[in-house]
């Protein structure tokens, strides 16, 4: 496939490496009251992530995946209802802890990082007195020993020299730097897990490489889970050991980096994948892929196939042979993909495969 | 901070230029002054020799200059009606409305800003359906009519407080309420909209992120950049106690600056007039240039550029 050169070069020790469950969980739904019915913005999605690893989270917008590293803050909108079959953290059943027991969690056993840096930090603190405050909240830690580690992790993230940076007010710093602060920042309390919520969106293209560098080399140094929620599929390519496509609230299609890069299953991900230029591979003047059709509007009771009309072309499939049906429930069918044992996409009906797949019988026999 | 406290300070000064001569023009507006000062039966003649007196028959600039060197020497002229110096007639006044002003702005302020607080927490909640109706209220009440009531309820039936006057504390405690009840809207109502915006931004997010506990999020975090528009606000409402407490310091017999200047309206008493106008619009000019300053302590994005 084309996209294979766009992946990084992985080191089997890391695969190797003894995995352990950061974040656990199942059956994660979001349902939002408005105007009209009940918007479900997210449906019955399960997720995990293993300490050192990095999930992406793809999607195009609205599809939820912002509500759903919200909802896993447990910082959604007071209006949103969430609901959850299992949410641990470390082993750690979070799902049914109080608004307290969740405050001690955020900012200190997971971390989030936002897309607005220019928003994201209060503009009447120095940077001083919004990290200081993180380290007294969780740890306890104030005065000189504080403001040293606080120095300690500005250099880390690269702000040298980081003293002067201190008494600096978020105005003062640019885009790129206030985003490294922001990252600082979570990272201060060593936490289990991050959330980044597009970090790099907003930045500009040379900014969002270091940045993307950064939290790399960072995620390694502190063996951290990391979720990273983007739309930008080179980020994805950059950045992730999994990949879970998201689209109109469910996740369509998970597997390591290599599984969807490599051999994209769902159209919905083939559709992605084509939407991106690459050098070399398309001509001049050649009109780049769309995914034709719309995204249906997800208030009210959802009826029928949630793909329907956007399949695109169907791609052809020795009957059987590609993808063998791994679980069934009531919303959709879980296929599991042959040749990786944690590549899976999801149908939410029959008629959704039916139009995805030509099935040739003669090839299979 | 030092840079733009003077910056601010030079503006102050030329406001206070600007207002004074204005305030100096007003005393020929309205009418010839010699005229005014002479009374209606006056003759010709009698005007003439008061415009030779007072020095009206100069040039008007050298007349400006003269009064200005005067009034910052604190010197007013003397009052048509009182024939004492104006100075001297405001500053016998002044201390009855600065308790009054100091004390309803502190009342309307306790009163506004946690209410405000409160409703922007949960908006539609009873909290802020209270908080609706009493500003609601507050802004559609006439302040004599309330000030009636006040008087009929505490005074005539409960014999609580003194009706007028300005001899103890109890005699400021309804014109404070009267008062600063009528300043309170427009503060609680900005404080909520306010801390509805603020809440809503991205840094209150983070804040959260990071696990602060909810009265950090809320007093440190969301109130300090939501108070900023209502300091300003204070402060001319401050501005506006101080000049226009008029009704209130009428119906309650305090005889402060307000009353005077009601007094001073009707009997035509232009010199005092002018000193009261000149007065205010320092208070309002020192008052704002105070704002200001706390809002660039507030907000760094003000001080520092």
């Amino acid at each position: 496939m084309a996209f294979v050169t766009l992946l990084p070069q992985k080191t089997e020790i890391e695969e190797g490496a003894v995995s352990e469950r950061v974040l656990d969980v199942e059956n994660l739904s979001i349902e939002i009251p408005v105007v009209g019915g009940m918007l479900h913005a997210v449906d019955n999605i399960s997720l995990h992530v293993e300490r050192g690893e990095t999930l992406c989270i793809v999607g195009e917008s609205g599809c939820g995946k912002s509500l759903t590293s919200l909802a896993i803050m447990d910082l959604l909108p007071k209006k949103a209802i969430r609901t959850v079959n299992k949410m641990s953290l470390n082993d750690e059943n979070i799902l049914n802890f109080s608004e307290k027991q969740m405050s001690n969690v955020r900012g200190n056993k997971m971390g989030m990082i936002f897309q607005e840096p220019m928003s994201s930090l209060n503009p009447s603190f120095t940077v001083e007195n919004q990290m200081l405050e993180t380290l007294s909240r969780h740890r306890n830690i104030v005065g000189s020993q504080a403001k040293d580690l606080v120095i300690q992790m500005l250099e880390k993230v690269g702000i040298i020299p980081a003293e002067k940076r201190l008494r600096q007010y978020p105005h003062q710093l640019s885009g790129g730097l206030r985003q490294r602060v922001m990252i600082a920042m979570t990272l201060l309390c060593e936490p289990e897990l991050i959330i980044a919520d597009e970090p790099t969106t907003a930045l500009d293209v040379t900014i969002q490489a270091q940045i993307l560098k950064l939290m790399k080399g960072l995620q390694n140094d502190f063996n951290v889970g990391l979720i990273f929620i983007t739309h930008d599929l080179g980020v994805v390519a950059n950045i992730a050991d999994r990949v879970a496509v998201m689209y109109a609230g469910q996740i369509v299609e998970e597997g390591s980096v290599f599984d969807i890069f490599d051999n994209p299953s769902h159209p919905y991900t083939r559709g992605l994948l084509s939407c991106i230029p690459v050098p070399g591979k398309i001509k001049r003047g050649e009109p780049l892929g769309s995914i034709p059709g719309m995204v249906p509007s997800l208030v009210g009771d959802f009826q029928g196939c949630r793909f329907s009309g956007r399949w695109g072309d169907a791609h052809e499939q020795l009957d059987g042979a590609d993808i063998k049906l791994a679980s069934t429930s009531d919303k959709s069918k879980t296929y599991k993909v042959k040749g990786s044992e944690t590549h899976l996409i999801r149908f939410c009906c029959e008629d959704c495969l039916k139009k995805s797949y030509i099935f040739d019988k003669r090839k299979a026999s | 901070m030092l840079y733009y406290t003077l910056k601010r300070l030079a503006l102050a000064a030329l406001v206070a230029l600007t207002v004074s001569f204005i305030s100096f023009g007003l005393l020929y507006l309205s009418s010839d002054p010699a005229i005014a000062m002479a009374g209606e039966t006056a003759s010709d003649a009698d005007i003439e020799a008061i415009r030779q007196l007072y020095g009206f028959d100069r040039p008007i600039l050298v007349q400006y200059f003269d009064w200005l060197q005067r009034a910052a020497a604190g010197d007013l002229g003397k009052s048509y009606y009182f024939r004492t110096d104006v100075s001297a007639l405001i500053g016998e006044r002044l201390p009855t409305t600065m308790t009054l002003g100091v004390c309803a702005i502190t009342f309307a302020i306790l009163l506004s800003v946690p209410l405000g607080v409160a409703a922007a927490i949960r908006p539609n909640s009873l909290v802020d359906r209270i908080a609706l109706f009493l500003s609601v209220m507050g802004q559609a009440l006439p302040s004599f009519w309330f000030a009636l009531m006040l008087i009929v309820f505490l005074s005539v039936s409960l014999r609580l407080l003194p009706t007028s006057g300005s001899d103890t504390w109890l005699h400021f405690v309804m014109p404070t309420v009267v008062l600063g009840y009528y300043a309170a809207p427009a503060i609680m109502r900005l404080t909520r909209t306010g801390m509805l915006e603020v809440l809503s931004t991205d840094y209150i997010r983070t804040a959260r992120a990071k696990g602060l506990r909810p009265p950090v999020v809320l007093f440190k975090h969301a109130l300090r950049n939501a108070i900023i528009p209502v300091v300003s606000l204070a402060a001319v409402q401050f501005g506006f106690m101080l000049g226009g407490s008029i009704v209130v310091e009428t119906i309650f017999a305090l005889h402060g600056a307000g009353f005077l200047a009601w007094e001073s309206i009707t009997r035509n008493d232009l010199p005092t007039v002018q000193g009261l106008i000149l007065v205010f619009s320092l208070f309002y000019i020192v008052l704002t240039f105070f704002a200001d300053l706390i809002n660039a302590w507030l907000d760094p994005r003000i001080r520092i550029k």
